[in-house]
């Protein structure tokens, strides 16, 4: 064999010996009991997380020098439902917050409604799950003022957060954005319904008229144009019943990592 | 049969690595590499590096991306300043992204997937590190086989040492029973700086730890900085296992990987007049 030869042949063997790791990586990682069993590490972080971080330690707070000018908007942008436009077009004069489920009073709140409830703001660093940060500042109405409202059935143990746009151009509802939150994090002070960002309202493209803020766990927690809150027992019968848009697209349901 | 050249001094063979060195090194292995190549997976999911607290989106310092030019795709990577073409590599691999497939835990684009290898192998990383930590500081090995001897840290020895490492001139004898100083170094940044950095500024990363623990990320001046010296801290023990590689081949790859697989470690004596 020639030096060529036998250079070309090498660079072959190489080229099929990583082909072949990579294709074995790549089936290994598509088999079911090796997600399962990463999949478990999920659990094991959130138990530790909890175990060690105080139930109600507070994320970060910045000062308003902080906030980041070129905040950047993910997900949905611009819903396009027609009863979400339809909406929009009226200044959300006609948004109304359904709150039911496990509750004692289903409420539909108005903004008007959730600004006359106990209110929070915080200058907080938004973290996504795709690894870039921005700071802003949030005002809202605290979750909890609307759960402690609506009074929280026994055996309620999760809150779900329906949301006017489809992420996923879907017929049915597959593609509709949904969050959800166990009552630690429900409750938590900085959990808020934001309406206002950068003291102004809510811009469409950050979730106008109402979104989510959570800021112990990364972005895509944050669920934007929030139309409902559901309170329930359990997260399975919803959707794909992993408690989220993303999580049932194989993300972890709790982002705090 | 009687013969012209002198014998060869037989091999003597040292015990050179503990159970627990071992076991680590290799659950090490495995684990920083499912790390490594499921990290490259995340960072693709937004292949840009920022100094501070929050992204400068218009300002990155490092940043990956594909430019269409006559019609074909050219892969660009900013570092600093600069601007360097990397196609087929970085920023353009036949497809838009930053690291190229084959570098990438899976292979296909998956942030989700490349996640739960990350956060999986991170606990196997952490519990390994601790077990050596544990075990090398209670047991001896850090002092005994880490530290630098006194008779090492002498300036002459030093620049000898500098220059038959250069050569690839290996020590035999009592003197290849230990590691010389550059070795001894290069483990002691592995262990006691690369290894728990890449713990501690992937913990800042985590929007839950900085609810408890955001001094440190202060300390590492910010989250997205903190995302800056995890990809840097990688990079350099990337840097490390190639010159450890080279230098495992260089001076007898089958006795070195015997030595960690065993522990057994065959050492050639010192030849007379040597």
């Amino acid at each position: 064999m020639s030096r060529i030869d036998r250079r070309s042949w090498l660079k072959g063997a190489a080229a099929a010996a990583g082909g072949l790791v990579a294709a074995a990586c790549d089936r290994l990682t598509l088999n079911p009991t090796v997600q399962q069993t990463l999949a478990r590490a999920e659990g094991l972080t959130r138990r530790t997380q909890r175990a060690l971080f105080p139930r109600m330690a507070l994320a970060p707070e910045f000062s308003p020098e902080d906030i980041s000018p070129d905040f950047r908007a993910n997900g949905t942008i611009n819903p396009q439902d027609p009863a979400y436009v339809a909406l929009r077009e009226a200044g959300f004069s006609d948004y109304r917050l359904v709150v039911d489920g496990l509750v004692e009073r289903p409420l539909a709140l108005s903004l008007a409604d959730l600004r006359a409830l106990p209110a929070r703001s915080q200058i907080t660093r938004h973290d996504c799950v795709e690894g870039w940060s921005s700071i802003g500042k949030w005002t809202g109405a605290r979750l909890s003022a609307v759960l402690e409202a609506a009074g929280l059935k026994e055996g309620a143990r999760f809150v779900v957060f329906h949301c006017a746009d489809k992420l996923e151009p879907t017929v049915d509802e597959r593609g509709r954005y949904y969050e959800s939150l166990d009552l630690e994090d429900a409750f938590h002070e900085q959990t808020i319904l934001a309406y206002e960002m950068n003291d102004a309202p809510l811009p469409v493209a950050h979730g106008a008229p109402v979104r989510l803020r959570v800021e112990r766990q990364l972005g895509y927690k944050h669920a934007k144009y929030v139309m409902r809150i559901e309170a329930v027992e359990s997260l399975t019968p919803i959707r794909g019943g992993k408690g989220g848009f993303w999580e049932d697209r194989g993300y972890e349901w709790y982002a705090g990592i | 049969m009687p013969s012209a050249e002198r014998p060869r001094p037989p091999m003597e063979t040292i015990r050179r690595h503990g159970l627990v060195t071992r076991l680590t090194h290799w659950t090490n292995v495995l684990a920083v590499l499912v790390l490594l190549a499921s990290g490259l997976q995340i960072f693709n999911a937004h292949p840009a590096l920022y100094w501070g607290e929050t992204s400068t989106f218009s300002r990155p310092w490092v940043a990956m991306a594909a430019v269409e030019r006559g019609g074909e795709f050219v892969g660009l990577t900013k570092v600093g300043g600069a601007v360097f073409e990397t196609t087929g590599v970085l920023g353009y691999s036949g497809e838009v992204r930053g690291f190229p497939a084959w570098a990438t835990l899976p292979g296909y684009r998956s942030l989700a997937d490349g996640r739960r290898w990350h956060f999986f192998f991170a606990w196997v990383f952490a519990i390994n590190l601790a077990v050596y930590l544990a075990a090398g500081l209670i047991g001896g090995h850090v002092r005994r086989d880490l530290l630098p001897d006194r008779d090492q840290i002498r300036p002459r020895r030093i620049l000898r040492e500098i220059a038959d490492h250069a050569r690839l001139r290996f020590p035999h004898g009592a003197e290849a029973k230990r590691y010389n100083l550059l070795q001894k170094l290069a483990y002691l940044i592995v262990v006691f700086v690369l290894l728990p950095m890449m713990l501690l500024t992937g913990l800042c990363m985590s929007p839950a730890f900085g609810s408890v623990g955001y001094g440190l990320i202060e300390l590492f001046g910010g989250r997205q900085s903190a995302r800056t010296l995890h990809f840097l801290s990688a990079s350099a023990i990337v840097l490390f296992v190639v010159v450890h590689l080279a230098m495992v081949v260089a001076s007898g790859a089958w006795n070195n990987i015997r030595a960690m697989v065993t522990g057994r470690f065959a050492v050639r004596p010192e030849e007379a007049g040597t």
